[in-house]
């Protein structure tokens, strides 16, 4: 049985954000790391794994070859194997493009109807959450997203999908596609053991060249000139006038402090 | 040094772990009750870390010394008694089973040992038996009514964790008519056979949650399957551990160090004197740049040191006493300094440097004193 | 005529998505109704909602109420409940027979589940989470202005662009990007709660609302996954979106979590408030998700934002920076918070707050 998990190397948004003149990210500046969510798919995957025999995880990564380093990080922590999807082609992708190229790479790979596709819920640079829904429409499977428990009994998932006032409990078979939040589980570390033995797994990189034959791959369905969606301009907020440092932080300070809101009448 | 990719992951990993298992919360209860913390010792042990210079085929994760002495700076930056909890295993307790257990002795001690199911410690000091460690009293000696059994009499002292201990190799003579270090040799002591008791635990000035005390054996009958490596000649295999106890202490004592540097940067950067942050003044700046070359100074002789290990180099004893002498003592004069840096601060409990502080003191202590490593090094240079 | 997601001239309308739970609708509903009015308007052309349920007609004047022209219904015993294969079955046949130019969802957990499967499905694109829906261009450059630091009128504009401009933060709101969809239709957008504002209630228009009741069909054989139980959770949902006064503490309350929020909350209940808190206090495990405020928690635009001991990483900045007031307490004085306050105090939050709370007090006359 595999087991996919769909990852992304996102920046460090934690971290301090550089931006260029021209309005947009200055990624190299900034520290990569693996998405948060996708952690926790990762950990759903190897749980299950542990649990059937005769399965494997195997993480797929549409990014730069710089993302090595974090698959290399997430064969350490215990998946088998892993999938490299990347190309100049595939560049500029929205998350309608992105949904087709990963779908591809997973056909490509090879489906099963016993398997399971887990994903993130969303990515914390793009925060669209649509990349996990849109491959499973790719892949013409269910989807359950916002798990925040799941069960599996023999080709059936039963799965707690939050809700923001409760959840429901929905039930689906294999093959399907699960989006994980932070509530499911706590990601494993990785192992010394792990890592002394990451670089003996299987690792395969998928170009344009080994996905073009797949009908989902188009010239014109990929890449930037294949996105539906463009941006038309991107630009940084306005930076507030700047505020005030009151001084000291005594009770001469508070009090100033509320005299002003009670002029303001903001209370 | 430059490290490696695969030892740049380790330390990603040791670090993660530390920094989020080790609480504040965790770090405070130990600190008050001074008792050992068993739910952090099987997280611990579920990580792997209880077994990291350990192979593999005896359950270990099969790391290098460089691996090691990467767990111990980690784990240390955080805490420093946490970090003892993961090394004991690794090295003096160990030690001993991986330089000269048999087979059996090694699936029947080592492999739990290195799974974190079992603790065994390390029992040489006594309490006149310190610095001059071949001047052991404890005696091991046939019984005569059972050829197969020894009898140990003796008492042990400063010994790390022997209140909570499964088993501990205990150093006794066994030949009386030799003198000094030699004679001496090796048992694995099960602490639950009749005759063990513990002393109370010590009360420490740090180091508070592993607890330390005293091993006295009275009549104690110990199998001789259980005598551990070649009779008389325990106190080589003695030294050889410590050489390993050796570089994981200056690890500890440079993971100390460099949280304690960290905490004064970030306090220098937010106290405010005379209008300015005091970082300001080059009297604190100038502090701070001392601190941060020692570290570094300490970081690669201590790297070094692991590289000359894996590749058991002969230098390698003179170097661990060097890397331990060095950063024991750089890491004491480091945490003076961050004290210093936080002012009336730094006497508080509630500011971390506080119990780095105190922490530290006993780095240039335990495993062997500055002075011996003194004389080890002297030693070398002089033949 | 074969659907074709490419011949824009086909499209025409504003349609949008009214989820209902239990028979109730969500208040994204009277938000994106009310915004769906005004893009109706300039482009001349009638609003509809489409609602799937089993037997909702009767909330057909609730959404008239905002302004929808008209409520298309699709009522089914499998639609009661939310399933992502029967839904996006309907509402694709909806879109194929309505063919609307904009398809706006409210990005509750159930429109962010649905609307990625719609769009892929129908091979158009989709702008989540967006805070500005603009035709116009001269409506756009107007909110650029005022929004961003471009300089506008230095610029060269296609002035008759009429492209949806969908505008959303990205990067944890450091950065906002105006993202069209221009050679496909219907172009796509989610909403969160909270973010666009409900119009004031027509009666009117509320009983001039028509109603279609829509051809459902569906097949059994395409549901693949089954609601075995909708389960409600009993705890008091905190309601940051409402609130004109959030009082939010982050990692500054440490030494004592329990006393820190205590004291917050005292703070709040005097000003009328309700306690956020920073990611940090959340993951911790000292409050429950429901008061996170920041790019993963919710976006809120109170009249009063206080932190305390928050330090102001980029995501809690981005869900709280457009509060009209903003207050931070935080004993290091170059923490980033302060640079999108509008007073701050440098002090310990621990001797702070209690004078807030008595001046508080004295200030409400209590």
């Amino acid at each position: 049985m595999n087991i996919f998990v769909c990852v992304k190397q996102v920046p460090d948004t934690t971290g301090k954000v550089a931006v260029k003149e021209d309005g947009t990210l200055d990624r190299a500046s900034m520290a990569t790391i693996t998405n948060p969510d996708d952690l926790n798919a990762v950990e759903a995957a190897l749980t299950l794994r542990d649990q059937i025999a005769d399965s494997k995880v195997i993480i797929v990564v549409m990014g730069p070859p710089a993302a090595a380093s974090m698959i290399h990080e997430l064969l350490a922590m215990g998946a088998d194997e892993a999938v490299l999807i990347s190309g100049r082609e595939f560049g500029g992708s929205d998350t309608f493009a992105t949904s087709q190229i990963i779908a591809a790479g997973i056909k490509t790979y090879g489906l099963g109807e016993g398997d399971i596709v887990f994903c993130g819920r969303q990515a914390i640079d793009g925060d669209t959450a649509q990349v996990g829904p849109q491959i499973a429409e790719k892949l013409g499977i269910p989807q359950i997203t916002y798990a925040a428990g799941i069960t599996y009994d023999g080709g059936k998932l039963t799965v707690k999908r939050m809700l923001e006032d409760g959840y429901m409990t929905v039930e689906t078979q294999t093959p399907c596609l699960i989006t994980c939040i932070k509530e499911l589980n706590k990601p494993r570390y990785m192992s010394i053991k792990g890592i002394l033995e990451f670089d003996t797994k299987p690792y395969y990189v998928y170009d344009y060249e080994k996905l073009k034959d797949d009908p989902l791959i188009e010239a014109d369905t990929i890449g930037l000139k294949g996105s539906p969606t463009n941006i038309f301009k991107s630009f940084t907020p306005p930076q507030k006038g700047v505020g005030q440092m009151l001084e000291g932080s005594g009770k001469e300070t508070v009090d100033k402090l509320f005299n002003i809101l009670l002029e303001k009448h903001v209370i | 040094m430059i490290l490696s990719e695969k030892y740049q992951m380790m330390r990603k990993f040791y670090r993660e772990f530390a920094e989020t298992e080790f609480t504040s919360e965790l770090l405070d209860e130990l600190e008050e009750t001074g008792e050992f913390n068993w739910d952090i010792f099987h997280k611990i042990a579920a990580a792997g870390l209880t077994g990291v210079k350990i192979p593999q085929e005896y359950g270990g994760q099969g790391g290098d010394y460089l691996a090691y002495t990467l767990m111990m700076e980690e784990l240390s930056r955080v805490s420093a008694v946490l970090a003892i909890y993961a090394n004991t295993s690794n090295s003096l307790g160990g030690g001993p089973l991986l330089y000269c257990a048999n087979e059996e002795q090694k699936q029947k001690y080592l492999v739990p040992v290195a799974k974190g199911e079992k603790i065994i410690v390390f029992g040489l000091t006594e309490p006149g038996a310190g610095s001059d460690a071949g001047g052991t009293q404890t005696t091991a000696l046939p019984d005569p009514d059972d050829p197969d059994y020894y009898i140990l009499n003796g008492r042990k002292t400063f010994i790390s964790a022997a209140p909570v201990a499964d088993w501990a190799v205990i150093y006794a003579k066994t030949d009386l008519s030799q003198k000094g270090s030699k004679g001496i040799s090796m048992f694995i002591l099960d602490m639950k056979l009749p005759g063990v008791s513990v002393g109370k635990h010590e009360n420490k000035m740090g180091i508070t949650g592993y607890p330390t005390s005293d091993i006295i054996m009275d009549n104690v009958r110990v199998h001789k399957s259980d005598l551990l490596g070649p009779l008389h000649k325990g106190f080589i295999t003695a030294m050889k551990t410590l050489n390993g106890g050796r570089l994981g202490t200056a690890a500890q004592a440079l993971g100390i160090a460099q949280h304690a540097l960290e905490e004064a940067v970030k306090f220098s950067k937010e106290r405010v004197q005379f209008g300015k942050p005091i970082c300001r003044n080059q009297g604190i700046s100038f502090m701070l740049a001392d601190m941060a070359t020692e570290i570094e100074a300490a970081r690669q002789l201590i790297y070094h040191t692991a590289e000359c290990m894996i590749a058991d180099t002969p230098d390698v004893p003179q170097l661990c006493s060097m890397a331990k002498y060095y950063a024991t003592e750089m890491a004491n004069r480091v945490c003076y300094k961050a004290v210093q840096i936080h002012g009336g601060y730094g006497y508080i409990k509630e500011y971390p440097v506080e119990r780095l502080y105190r922490d530290v003191r006993i780095t240039t202590i335990f495993e062997g004193t500055s002075q011996v490593q003194q004389m080890v090094i002297s030693g070398a240079l002089l033949k | 005529m074969a659907y074709d997601c490419t011949d824009l001239t086909a499209f025409e309308g504003v349609m949008v998505f009214c989820e209902q739970r239990g028979g109730k609708l969500m208040s994204t509903d009277f938000e994106l109704i009310s915004e769906g009015r005004k893009l109706a308007d300039e482009r001349s052309v009638e609003l509809t909602g489409v609602l799937l349920g089993d037997g909702v007609e009767g909330l057909v004047p609730e959404l008239g109420g905002y302004g929808a022209d008209r409520i298309i219904v699709c009522n089914d015993p499998r639609l009661a409940n939310y399933t992502t294969d029967a839904y996006a079955d309907v509402i694709t046949d909806v879109i194929h027979t309505e063919k609307p130019e904009i398809f706006l969802v409210g990005a509750s957990n159930i429109g962010r589940d649905l609307a990625p499967r719609l769009a892929a499905r129908l091979h158009t694109g989709l702008t989540a989470d967006c805070t500005h829906l603009d035709i116009d261009m001269n409506k756009y450059l107007d909110f650029l202005r005022t929004g961003s630091t471009l300089k506008v009128d230095d610029m060269k504009w296609k002035m008759e662009d009429i492209n949806l401009k969908m505008t959303r933060p990205a990067f944890g709101g450091h950065l906002l990007a105006t993202i069209i969809c221009p050679r496909f239709r219907p172009c796509m957008s989610t909403v969160r709660p909270g973010v666009m504002k409900k119009a004031p209630f027509d009666e009117a228009r509320a009983a001039a609302c028509k109603t279609t009741l829509f051809d459902v069909k569906l097949d059994d054989a395409r549901l693949k996954t089954k609601v075995l139980e909708v389960v409600k959770e009993a705890r008091n949902i905190v309601d940051l979106l409402g609130a004109e006064v959030i009082v939010s503490v982050g990692q500054g309350i440490a030494n004592d979590p329990q006393k820190g929020i205590a004291m917050a909350q005292e703070l709040a209940d005097v000003l009328g408030g309700v306690v956020g808190a920073s990611r940090a206090v959340v993951d911790a495990g000292w409050i429950t998700a429901d008061h996170q405020v920041g790019q993963t928690g919710k976006t809120v635009r109170p009249k009063i934002y206080i932190a305390l001991g928050i330090s102001g990483a980029i995501q809690h900045k981005a869900g709280m920076q457009d509060s009209e007031l903003i207050i931070a307490v935080n004993k290091n004085a170059l923490a980033p918070i302060f640079e999108v306050a509008d007073y701050g105090i440098t002090g310990d939050l621990w001797k702070v707050v209690p004078m807030m709370i008595d001046a508080a007090k004295a200030a409400k006359g209590v």
